[in-house]
């Protein structure tokens, strides 16, 4: 069974923001609500600027949904945190959980009225028919039941950005740290990414 | 008819009265802690493959296979399998 997961590698993210443009144009998200945005630290700083595409990580056990109040997020079979927006209430207590800031509220008015959230659905839609108009206007494209992965993942021009099912990324990651010969000697790479099936693990790399 | 079926009938006819309110269907959701509680969703393997393009194909209703066919693309992410060694 897939478990759908994104990894963005920091050492090849330019701060295109090419992600950013795929998810805005591929589920016609509205002004205002950045379901992915790239995020840079020490930014101008010679040698130490890296760049991260974040949004929605589809936690395994997602701060979201244990604390919306009406319970309208769900777990999909293949590992994608989703929720109903027919039962959304717009509370932010999503907002205030989530640690990559993943939930999005649409503004509109002029007294900050905070409509329903919308988040990145790992381009697998929502709580309505499958490619239905009705899907599309509230939850984006579903990629996902056209056999496509997230365009955000596909448009990534470096491949910094990987989405897909976890085991197949983390091959795809631990090939890549291998091939370039560094990388796997941080901290906690062993735990993460550990050696592929019947293989060895990374030169230096430590767990 | 008697005066105490006629109060009969008008005591009746106000219990069903004050009793039409509680046929009412409930208009807002039942939240119960911890459970989803919105619409269901169908899985992605359950839609036919796109008429259009013949790169994926899976059975409808098998998600093994839909599994396979996205793993199969998920590797076109490796620039490493894409251009060869």
């Amino acid at each position: 069974m897939a478990r759908m997961k994104f990894l963005c590698d920091a050492e090849r993210c330019i701060e295109c923001n090419g992600c950013v443009t795929a998810c805005k144009n591929e589920n016609e998200v509205p002004w205002g609500v950045n379901r992915r945005r790239v995020v840079t630290v020490n930014d101008g700083i010679e040698g130490a600027e890296k760049s991260m595409s974040v949004a929605c990580m589809h936690c395994s056990d997602a701060p979201c949904m244990a604390v919306c109040p009406v319970d309208c997020f769900y777990k999909t079979a293949d590992g994608v945190v989703l929720h109903d927006k027919d039962l959304c209430i717009g509370c932010g207590y999503c907002f205030y959980a989530c640690p990559f800031g993943a939930p999005q509220f649409p503004q509109a008015g002029a007294f900050g009225l905070r409509g329903k959230m919308d988040k990145c659905t790992f381009c697998a839609g929502g709580p309505e028919p499958d490619r239905s108009e009705a899907e599309f206007k509230k939850y984006g494209r579903n990629r996902l039941s056209e056999g496509k992965l997230p365009a955000c993942a596909e448009m990534c021009s470096t491949k910094a950005l990987l989405g897909g099912d976890g085991d197949t990324i983390a091959d795809i990651y631990r090939q890549r740290v291998t091939v370039r010969g560094k990388g796997a000697e941080v901290w906690g790479w062993g735990t993460a990414y550990g050696p592929p099936k019947g293989g060895q693990p990374a030169a230096g790399s430590k767990s | 008819m008697s005066a105490r079926t006629v109060v009969v009938a008008i005591v009746a006819a106000l219990g069903l009265v004050a009793l039409s309110g509680c046929g009412e269907k409930p208009q807002a959701s039942s939240f119960k802690q911890g459970k989803y509680q919105g619409k269901p969703d169908t899985p992605p393997w359950d839609n036919a493959p796109l008429a259009y393009t013949d790169t994926n194909k899976w059975t409808k209703g098998d998600q093994k296979s839909w599994t396979d066919e996205i793993k199969t693309r998920n590797k076109f992410q490796n620039e490493y399998v894409r251009i060869g060694d």
